[in-house]
């Protein structure tokens, strides 16, 4: 890499009052062509670019943003990562980018911030204690780190959790995977830009896309504010927006968007050291390294491409935070966003072919997509250069739901859909 | 957050309602001769329109009735309520 961050170069731009540091990404004007164009620049966007310029030798390839890099679900989630998915398929998946995201800042040379702080899903009934244990045992099948805590370990773990027996809906227990954690978000963007602009990758910013151009079954090319630009492969990592790109190609795809809330609270002293979710409840809270509390909230239950969300929505997963933590009674929120999630019918994503040649959608994250962008991106440029999926996704095709081989994880991951 | 004006209550706040999805898709009249190709369309593909959509709604704490709504997903602006059964207006 040309301008290797490390302590060397911290010190010599501290002469120099940290005024002559590198643009750590180039502005560059789209091309008339390139090998391949990845549609959408978030972390699964940047970090598809990164692996197929690293891994797969493809250096001709452009990355097309419609607003700033990492501006859109990127820098929007509440930054969770873990892999404590139920099935086969979906364990595979969430491992393999659990397991780049532990040296990502090393490979990266980038500070991703990544914290493995520990993850704890509560139980809150009978039936969620029965669901979880479950799943602690298919995750070790899986090689994946899983444990039950009853409600005195959790108490123990996590302090502020209030474990009265006589609350609303009382802890029973819980899981913990101490490989999960978080990562600081829009790092990830930036991270995997630089790397990617190293190796040639043009990342095109404020660049809608506003056609798919083909002949018969094939892609030949884009549709821009920046002018048409030619190109036989395109990997289309939108988010929320795939449908929209997808209907630019004729192509429909079982998605549905909808507006998911997070917010953040004023900035104090450290509470918090772990991530507590809870499905039963809806709510889940860490602290970010300002000392924000993150607090994720529900989706909307309608199409949505507003990025608002309603207001009822966020109240709810506040009841749910206020009786499992009285101690954040009198806390203020500062902020309240909304991200526009595209949810599978089973609650997978889709890594995949599609019917037209050269065309191929990453997309169906739903609420959880940020913890799995490394491997994400590295699968997808897999799938984008060979033509082919890797054994990783190959499960998470778009025939899925023709087969109806679904990966239904709706309920199943611990996700608070 | 939004006011929708059930057909048969008036207005009420969107929470009471939840909302059933695309509307206008229609059951197939022989199931049994449905290749896979035609049950995935019908069961999971969806347009999930940014824009005018046309969607079917249920006033769930309410009236409990089913009702059909024209909305626009970008700004999520209502531009018509009409019943069950009734032809969708001209948008």
């Amino acid at each position: 890499m040309k301008n290797k961050y490390s302590i060397f170069s911290l010190i010599k731009n501290a002469f120099s009052q940290h005024e002559n540091w590198k643009q750590a990404w180039g502005n560059p004007e789209p091309k008339k062509e390139y090998e391949a164009v990845i549609v959408g620049g978030g972390g699964h966007g940047l970090a598809t670019a990164y692996y197929l310029a690293k891994k797969h030798n493809m250096k001709n390839i452009a990355v097309l943003e419609k607003g700033w890099i990492g501006g859109g679900n990127t820098g929007r989630n509440t930054t969770i990562i873990r892999s404590n998915y139920l099935w086969d398929a979906s364990a595979g998946l969430y491992d393999h980018a659990l397991k780049i995201w532990e040296n990502l800042s090393q490979e990266l040379n980038y500070n991703i911030m990544f914290s493995q702080r520990g993850v704890i899903n509560l139980a809150h009934n009978l039936q969620d204690v029965r669901d979880l244990k479950r799943r602690t045992h298919a995750n070790r099948l899986n090689g994946i780190d899983a444990v039950w805590l009853d409600t005195k370990q959790v108490k123990e773990f996590c302090p502020i959790i209030n474990t009265s027996p006589d609350i609303r809906y009382p802890v029973l227990g819980g899981t913990l995977q101490r490989r999960a954690g978080t990562a600081r978000h829009d790092a990830v963007a930036w991270g995997y830009a630089r790397g990617a602009d190293a190796m040639g990758v043009d990342i095109i910013q404020n660049c809608e896309v506003k056609g798919i151009k083909r002949n018969g079954d094939q892609v030949e090319g884009l549709e821009t504010t920046k002018g048409f630009i030619k190109t036989k492969k395109i990997g289309v990592v939108a988010a929320g927006h795939s449908s929209v790109i997808a209907n630019m190609a004729g192509l429909k795809l079982p998605l549905e968007s909808k507006p998911l809330q997070a917010l953040v609270s004023e900035p104090v002293k450290p509470i918090i050291d772990t991530v507590v979710m809870s499905n039963a409840v809806h709510a889940y809270v860490s602290q970010s390294d300002k000392g924000e509390l993150v607090i994720g909230a529900g989706t909307d239950a309608y199409i949505s491409y507003t990025q608002r969300g309603s207001h009822d929505v966020v109240e709810g997963t506040l009841k749910a935070i206020l009786e499992l933590y009285p101690i954040f009674s009198r806390m203020k929120m500062l902020r309240q966003w909304g991200g526009i999630v595209d949810i599978c019918p089973d609650a997978s994503p889709i890594i995949s072919k599609t019917n037209i040649k050269g065309l191929y959608f990453n997309c169906g994250w739903g609420t959880g997509g940020f913890k799995a962008t490394p491997g994400s991106g590295d699968l997808f440029a897999h799938t984008i250069a060979n033509d082919e999926p890797h054994k990783l996704n190959a499960a998470f095709n778009l025939n899925r739901f023709v087969s109806g081989d679904l990966v239904d994880e709706h309920g199943a991951a611990a996700v608070a859909h | 957050m939004f006011v929708i004006n059930c057909p048969y209550c008036g207005e009420r706040d969107q929470s009471e309602f939840s909302c059933g999805g695309e509307a206008h898709i229609v059951r197939p009249k022989q199931p049994t001769e449905l290749s896979d190709d035609e049950w995935a369309e019908y069961l999971f593909m969806r347009k999930n329109i940014k824009g005018v959509q046309f969607e079917r709604w249920n006033h769930a704490h309410g009236c409990r009735k089913w009702f059909n709504m024209v909305r626009d997903t970008s700004n999520d602006k209502i531009h018509a309520v009409y019943k069950m059964g009734e032809k969708p207006p001209v948008i």
